[in-house]
């Protein structure tokens, strides 16, 4: 229970429910009305979706920057596949815009896991080409409600007993992401991966293939949340996603998935990105004026990292001194030596003396 | 990569020798004889339904004045993008240059040699610096911008009640010029309207779509929404047809036929506001042939009859005013595709 509790997913909503819970005691309209609680529970799905795929990546120690870029793309091939075919089945249409989302992100993977170039850079010249592709494409052009059937735009909004479609597509990827990660031997080499690139090369982990895997993933996920935008928004212009990126990282980032790689969960990052948007969300209904929105935003991005930091810092502090500690002499603030410090990791006589208390 | 740029130096040579060839036969025609008038029309890009329609009402004036109208144009609105189009149209010796402009000082050389060599520079749409052209054809004053959209909002909530703005980005000149205005009028003229906030939506469907959802939820009471920018509008007017406020909360602004289709439709938006594009490049080229035909030169004061919407007159900096912002709604949208 305490080990639950003490997650960083438990942290995370526990803050979602305290924003939440403010701001419903300022405004009840933000949980207790029909349009609230759509909202509350709608808003966050396509981030969502796009954080569950950046966690996947950023745990492979990469990270996919061009993911607001794919999902303009993605966004704008919906609305120009209604165009030409109107009666296309909007199953067909998500399929198309998942497969094209998929072959971004595997271009994306292909360069860092063949040119091992880091995926920073290599993601962030694909966030301008393929950002570059789709004003090529669009140019000033823009796919309007009206260009589109009314049964897709109505997904945008439909609920089902109480939860809109989009929410309940981002639970359903949600859960079978975390499975994936949680259950599978692909996933788990996913973390070796990100643990140790090297070492887990040298036992003979499929990384490329589990790079490109991921890679993959992310850019499928990314076309996913291409169509709940296009169904969302209503409108699709060049500039759909712009900016997208950031707001992914950072959810990740606060979701306490380590941007190093090899730890993190999809649920925190899902988390995360639903507490960003909640926060988003809030801070206009409690009175923060629009101009301060951003900053505010910032500041509690750098304290999660933050607070990421000193948690992480007490619990290497925690595990070296539960390692160095010598049970006939206990002295807890010796035990704040620096990691990998005085006693050599692994000597025989502690071994012993621990196995014997 | 490499292949690209070698690719593109290879296609700027060409186009660099084919304008030199243009632009020595159309020297030629030039100096032969100004009978046939040849207007340019140059949008900020082509492929925008926008400046397509300005294109139709530039051809339509074309048309009925006898004169030819061609419109050339970048494929994107970047700031230099317009400048060989400009060097092209100098060197064919064009009578006028319509053009709207991407940067206001960006094409100014380019414009200025252009007049140098006798071409009369109409900017439409998006004005230069004014020592760049002869006449700007103003599509709408900011005061009547801002009149009929506080026109347009009173009309919609009866009269009273609280409504806010929803406006581009917070640095946008013509927007904040636009808020003040409404401000002040709001003051003097109505005074059973309070506009209870302003905000700002970054020219963004998401961000501008976020802020009009915090917008209702912050004030319960809230009548109305203007949004004087079309992104804003459209993700306004979304918002509200697949809320429960539909209905209840006034959306109005600048917005374009086509985004704002489907809400006037299903009845989420009673009337927006825009000028009329096609009226606008019919205004431009009229203006622009009375300038080549030497009827006016752009002083203050000059008078000239543009066809079908009657006279104008040059004002303070070689300005011409459209007129009052076009009213789109449930009965004349249909007219429209842009």
């Amino acid at each position: 229970m305490r080990s639950v509790l003490r997650r960083r997913e438990a942290g995370i909503a526990l803050a979602l429910l305290v924003v939440i819970g403010v701001t419903t005691a300022v405004q009840p309209g933000f949980l207790l009305t029909a349009n609230g609680w759509r909202d509350l529970l709608l808003t966050p799905a396509i981030l969502v979706v796009l954080a569950v795929g950046q966690a996947v990546v950023v745990i492979t120690r990469n990270v996919d920057l061009s993911v607001g870029s794919v999902l303009g793309l993605t966004a704008y091939l919906t609305g120009r596949l209604f165009i030409a075919e109107p009666d296309l089945p909007i199953v067909v249409v998500t399929l198309v815009a998942v497969a094209a989302g998929a072959l971004l992100g595997l271009i994306n993977g292909s360069i860092v896991a063949f040119a091992r170039v880091p995926a920073l850079v290599i993601t962030l010249g694909t966030l301008y080409v393929y950002r570059g592709v789709t004003l090529t494409w669009a140019g000033s052009d823009r796919i309007d409600a009206a260009d589109m059937p009314h049964p897709f735009l109505a997904l945008g909004t439909q609920q089902v007993l109480g939860v809109p479609v989009l929410t309940v597509v981002a639970a359903i990827v949600l859960a079978a992401v975390a499975y994936y990660l949680h259950t599978s031997r692909g996933g788990r080499q996913l973390y070796a991966i990100g643990s140790d690139p090297d070492a887990a090369a040298l036992q003979g982990l499929p990384v490329r293939r589990r790079l490109l895997g991921a890679f993959a993933l992310g850019g499928a996920l990314a076309g996913l949340a291409g169509v709940m935008f296009a169904a969302r928004y209503g409108t699709v212009s060049s500039g759909a996603g712009l900016g997208m990126e950031l707001q992914v990282v950072g959810a990740v980032v606060v979701g306490g998935v380590a941007i190093f790689g090899g730890s993190g969960t999809v649920a925190g990052a899902a988390l995360g990105a639903m507490l960003l948007l909640t926060i988003n969300r809030a801070l206009p209904v409690v009175g923060i004026p629009d101009f301060w929105q951003r900053a505010v935003v910032g500041v509690l991005i750098i304290g999660a990292i933050a607070l990421d930091r000193v948690l992480a810092n007490r619990r290497s502090r925690r595990l070296a001194a539960e390692r160095d500690a010598d049970p006939p002499a206990t002295s807890p603030p010796g035990g704040a030596a620096p990691p990998g410090g005085a006693a050599p990791p692994g000597a025989g006589p502690n071994d012993r003396e621990e196995a014997t208390t | 990569m490499k292949f690209t740029s070698v690719l593109a130096a290879g296609t700027a040579a060409v186009l660099a020798l084919g304008l030199t060839a243009c632009g020595s036969g159309g020297g030629g025609d030039d100096a032969g004889g100004t009978d046939a008038v040849t207007i340019t029309v140059l949008p900020k890009n082509l492929g925008n339904p926008y400046f397509e329609a300005s294109t139709t009402g530039a051809e339509e004036a074309g048309e009925e004045l006898g004169v030819t109208v061609e419109e050339v144009g970048p494929d994107t609105a970047s700031p230099d993008a317009q400048v060989p189009f400009i060097n092209t149209a100098a060197q064919q010796g064009v009578g006028a240059l319509v053009v709207s402009a991407n940067d206001p000082t960006a094409i100014g050389d380019a414009l200025e040699e252009a007049r140098s060599a006798g071409t009369k520079v109409v900017t439409f749409d998006s004005d230069t610096e004014p020592q760049f052209r002869d006449i700007f054809v103003n599509q709408a004053s900011p005061e009547g911008i801002a009149d009929k959209q506080l026109e347009l909002v009173a009309e919609q909530i009866g009269g009273e009640g609280e409504i806010a703005i929803l406006s581009a980005s917070a640095n946008a000149t013509n927007q904040n010029a636009w808020i003040a205005l409404m401000e002040e009028k709001l003051a003097s003229d109505y005074p059973d309207i309070e506009l209870v906030e302003t905000v700002y939506g970054d020219d963004d469907d998401q961000t501008s779509f976020d802020k009009t959802a915090a917008l209702l939820q912050s004030h319960p009471d809230l009548k109305g929404i203007v949004s004087p920018t079309t992104v804003g509008i459209a993700a306004a007017a979304r918002y509200v047809s697949t809320s429960e406020y539909k209905g209840k909360v006034a959306v109005t602004g600048l917005g374009t036929p086509n985004q704002m289709r489907e809400y006037v439709e299903d009845g989420t938006v009673e009337a927006f506001a825009l000028w009329n594009p096609t009226d606008l490049g019919y205004l431009a080229t009229q203006a622009a042939a009375a300038l080549a035909a030497g009827d006016i030169t752009g002083e203050e004061g000059d008078t000239f009859e543009a066809g079908r919407l009657g006279e104008f007159t040059v004002g303070a900096d070689g300005e011409v005013l459209l007129g009052d912002p076009y009213v789109y709604d449930e009965a004349n949208i249909g007219d429209f595709d842009f």
